[in-house]
């Protein structure tokens, strides 16, 4: 699905796409497709496979693994990406908290687009640095 | 035709009111219609199909029927083959469109489609009222639903617009007097020996490159990223096999330039225009001449006042976010039907979204949504067919094979058989896939679908449900070269991936 014209203006103000140029970010948005989803509805689905790289722009979810609250996700956050760069199923089931709004990437693009977009590439793995961190924090 | 002198369904109250006479709402109102269900169809147009008469611009549909095929014409198997005709259940209503083709391209001409579609009408008797337009909605408290018309007021709980995606959009750099919009070109010799700028790469700008590659003397084609092609994504995202002529042209320096880069402005300077783009992969912008500009930057949902009253849309295209069952998430009583069920995403596995976009889609989406109306808003139990325990791996794989529902709503629908120990094994027939997965309240149950994954052939994918929880999916691999699943290495696959659900007594498999 096309994503709307004002989504350039949405995704210059997230972290994720802070380096990147209008055109750039033009290129993004048609490279990606726009989905919706309704409170409750599950976006991500903990077993199945090929899901994709999602990108918040509206709204919230939770993380749930097994039944239980693990985090939550905001606009400027993003998930899936775990799973489309080790070709495994989701661990975690992601569910709408209220009308939910993203950018999605199919899994095998995001390789793709991970090296031709280094920036952005760098700003994942800070999102990975945070996200072990907290792990290992919780395991100690 | 006798419906326009007889003028059915006046305004009033009814228990379901379908809008649109496409392809969509044909199949939804004959299935309907079938099942006893009591309801009015209305349309702005004089006949079925009234977007035939206006587009693809070049003449031909995207979507093929094959005249010859290994299945037999008019039977369930063919449907895999035919993707334009209606899906009637007496003989003389089924396979119309071989029948109406004159044998010149297996894409049937817009005269061809739109003959199939009245041909189906009139056989099979279906009524709409015709020349009634949809003009504003309303709700009423209690939940009823008014739609305000040309002829007057039509009174319903339960609404299913198939009103197309069909208004040419452009975006504002666009919006400037003299470019002109898929759907209102000039006859393709009025480009003769001129300098065209086409906007978007997608089906439409190519489609229209394609058409005038006889006349114009260049053609550039720009958007930000690159265009994708379908036969690199096996699927049908992307620009079609028939439309890709103009990549030859630029490869071969033949006068085209198909361009990544975005449009900065556009002005008008008397007789000629100047387009200046900006590319990620250069740093200055780019500056060209135009006699002609061409926006074929997509098309919205002609909604009205829908938005107004609470149906939440999405994407460029402004599609109403639906259920799996195609009803608006926001707004009870309102469902979609035609190529809108688009907006009803499903898993989009590996990134493919739905056919529900296109005819062979969305027509078994119709039949779906019939059954889940007449289930859901009218209490008539779903028919379902129990079956024994020895039949459950055949009947899976044989629609793996050759169910045409599976065929083209890959990852979408699913077929479905419930294994209920207290009630016993039932075929459920077709439901949507993202229906399945999230039935928590669902009896055990396993759902075999076709899936793509962009590059291999299709292959079986079974899901496993147990206690209301997804218990794993399984797919069949590797996958056949010759798309038969029903032989024995398979049917030992799917009987392992059923054990957690059936007896290994059930699962047994002759080889």
């Amino acid at each position: 699905m096309e994503v709307r014209p004002d989504v350039v203006d949405i995704l210059s103000g997230f972290a994720l796409f802070a380096d990147m140029s209008t055109p750039e970010l033009e290129n993004i948005v048609q490279t990606f497709g726009e989905v919706y989803f309704a409170e409750g509805e599950r976006v991500v689905r903990q077993g199945l496979t090929a899901t994709g790289f999602y990108v918040v722009l509206d709204g919230g979810a939770n993380i749930v693994v097994g039944g239980k609250e693990r985090g939550n996700l905001r606009p400027g956050d993003f998930f899936g990406e775990i799973s489309c760069l080790l070709g495994e199923p989701p661990t975690a089931d992601v569910v709408a908290t209220k009308p939910l709004r993203c950018l999605v990437l199919a899994p095998h693009a995001l390789e793709e687009f991970l090296v031709a977009n280094p920036h952005v590439m760098y700003r994942v793995l800070q999102g990975e640095a945070r996200k072990l961190r907290t792990t290992t924090k919780w395991l100690s | 035709m006798a419906e326009l002198t007889e003028r059915p369904f006046p305004p009033g109250a009814y228990p379901l009111v379908v809008v649109g006479s496409g392809p969509g709402a044909l199949q939804l109102t004959y299935t309907l219609r079938g099942m006893g269900i009591d309801h009015a169809v209305i349309s702005q147009d004089d006949a079925p199909g009234g977007m035939f008469r206006k587009w693809p611009i070049f003449q031909r549909m995207l979507s093929w029927t094959k005249p010859f095929a290994e299945q037999k014409r008019g039977s369930r198997e063919y449907e895999r083959y035919d993707w334009n005709s209606m899906l009637g259940e007496e003989q003389d209503t089924r396979a119309i469109m071989p029948t109406v083709m004159d044998g010149t391209s297996y894409f049937p001409s817009r005269p061809e489609m739109e003959r199939g579609l009245a041909t189906f009408a009139q056989r099979t008797g279906l009524q709409v009222r015709h020349g009634c337009r949809w003009e504003a909605t309303r709700r009423l408290e209690g939940g009823d639903l008014v739609l305000e018309t040309s002829d007057g007021e039509y009174r319903a709980p339960t609404i299913v617009f198939a009103v197309g995606v069909s208004q040419p959009w452009r975006p504002p750099v666009l919006d400037l007097e003299g470019v002109e919009q898929y759907g209102d070109l000039r006859p393709a010799e009025t480009y003769r020996d001129r300098r065209v700028f086409i906007v978007g790469k997608q089906n439409s700008g190519f489609e229209i490159a394609s058409g005038l590659l006889p006349w114009a003397r260049q053609i550039v084609l720009a958007s930000p990223s690159p265009a994708q092609l379908s036969v690199q994504t096996h699927s049908l995202v992307g620009v079609r096999a028939r439309y890709v002529q103009p990549y030859e042209d630029y490869a071969l320096a033949g006068g085209v330039v198909i361009l990544d880069a975005s449009i900065e402005k556009v002005e008008r300077d008397r007789d000629v225009f100047h387009v200046t783009t900006k590319s990620a992969h250069e740093d200055h912008p780019r500056h060209f001449v135009a006699d002609d500009v061409i926006a074929a930057t997509g098309f919205t949902c002609p909604l009205l006042d829908l938005p107004e009253i609470g149906v939440a849309t999405f994407g460029q295209s402004r599609l109403p976010a639906q259920t799996p069952f195609w009803r608006s998430v926001s707004i009870d009583g309102v469902y979609f039907a035609g190529t809108i069920m688009q907006g009803s995403q499903g898993l989009r596995k590996h990134g493919i979204p739905s056919n529900s976009g296109a005819v062979q889609g969305y027509r078994y989406n119709a039949r779906v949504l019939a059954r889940h109306l007449a289930e859901t808003r009218f209490g008539k139990p779903r028919q379902r067919r129990a079956i024994k325990p020895d039949e459950v791996i055949p009947l899976l794989l044989a629609e793996a094979s050759r169910g045409p529902e599976l065929w083209h709503q890959r990852s979408y629908l699913a077929r479905v058989v419930s294994l209920d120990r207290a009630e016993g094994i039932f075929d459920e027939g077709i439901l949507p896939l993202a229906h399945f997965v999230d039935d928590s309240d669902g009896p055990d149950a396993v759902a075999i679908t076709l899936e793509s994954n962009g590059q291999d052939p299709p292959y079986p994918t079974a899901y496993i449900r147990r206690r209301g929880q997804t218990l794993h999916e399984r797919s069949l691999q590797p996958p056949d070269i010759l798309l038969e699943y029903d032989g024995p290495a398979y049917a030992r696959e799917l009987a392992a991936a059923l054990e957690p659900v059936l007896d290994q007594a059930l699962t047994r498999v002759t080889p």
